[in-house]
């Protein structure tokens, strides 16, 4: 249960980011979440909930979308995507693979009124 | 008053990765090998250490940094043996930050060979967090039982080797050691896998030749 903690990073950076951009309330939060990131996004939701009042983002809506895992083979080349493990190659069965994409958990965008 | 869309793109985890950046660039440049140790609770993490030391100390330079939620007990476990150790109580949270070791990083003597990083007894959080290691070892003990890779693969998926512990009890136990070696390598087909036990020091040798070879290929990077 680390969500609280990167719940915590979140509100870091829409605090740093209303004063750049003069923000007076964040409206809408969004994020990109991938399966492999360790996010419990249920978790996430929660904390983010708790953590939101007396916050700029008090009456934010949090929208995560989920990220599937994509990976390349290493042995023939082969890209592909997956939401289980093991991460196999479907074309020549290998393991042994690179991560591409969807480990990450960012900050894509928010709406706020200026 | 106007609403507007405002796009971000900053990785949650942005501060951690550029803190642990830092904290890895200064412990290789001076040839400090950082092992971070992740397991759950009382797989045997500090009794691997204390193992480790008993090989490696004093005639190589070793520091150990241990997270807890509470408590010196694991710090003064160490001490014990000879070998200085910073103990960090994170009051709560479940697993190591970068920011925590940077807090420490400047107590760390500069003549360090090995530093052991003991992460808070955990296999789910302390994988997301980079603490500026050069290895990252997942430690399972025998009694825990064969289906851990599975149920918590990103301690497995990635770490560089997986420590299995205890395994004097394997007589004890209908512990399947060959399953787990299989199922660890479906998730992650780099993993090594050592086999140990603190009690009898059976494998204990193995993990010593890894260290001594891991460093060399550290200060042969860094040459």
């Amino acid at each position: 249960m680390h969500e609280l903690s990167l719940v915590v990073n979140l509100f870091e950076l829409l605090e740093t980011k209303a004063k750049e951009e003069k923000i007076k309330r964040i409206t809408l939060v969004r994020l990109r979440c991938g399966v492999f990131s360790g996010v419990v996004p249920e978790c996430f939701q929660t904390a983010f909930d708790i953590y939101k009042k007396e916050t700029i983002a008090s009456e934010a809506e949090l929208i995560l979308d989920i990220v599937p895992v994509r990976f390349q083979c290493r042995h023939c080349g082969q890209e592909a995507s997956q939401d289980d493990l093991p991460l196999l190659c479907p074309r020549c069965g290998s393991g042994n693979v690179t991560i591409l994409d969807g480990t990450e958990l960012t900050l894509v965008s928010l709406e706020a009124e200026v | 008053m106007s609403r507007r869309e405002i796009t971000v793109l900053e990785d949650l985890l942005g501060s951690n990765k550029k803190i642990a950046a830092a904290v890895r660039n200064l412990l290789e440049s001076r040839g400090t090998l950082a092992i971070n140790l992740m397991s759950s609770p009382g797989s045997g993490k500090t009794s691997l250490i204390e193992k480790i030391i008993e090989s490696l100390h004093p005639q190589h330079r070793l520091a150990v940094i241990e997270g807890d939620i509470e408590t010196e007990l694991d710090a003064a476990r160490i001490r014990a043996k000879g070998v200085a150790a910073w103990q960090i109580t994170t009051g709560g949270a479940c697993h190591l930050e970068a920011k925590m070791m940077a807090r420490v990083i400047g107590e760390i003597p500069a003549e360090t060979e090995f530093l052991f990083i003991e992460n808070v007894g955990n296999l789910v959080c302390p994988a997301s967090y980079d603490l500026g290691e050069t290895l990252r070892w997942v430690l399972l003990s025998v009694t825990e039982g064969e289906d851990k890779p599975k149920k918590y693969p990103k301690a497995f998926l990635t770490s560089q080797s997986l420590i299995i512990t205890k395994i004097d009890l394997l007589s004890h136990l209908n512990f399947d050691l060959e399953r787990v070696k299989r199922e660890a390598k479906e998730i992650n087909p780099n993993l090594s896998i050592l086999a140990t036990s603190a009690k009898t020091g059976e494998g204990i040798s193995a993990v010593i030749q890894l260290l001594l070879n891991q460093r060399q290929k550290l200060l042969s990077r860094h040459a």
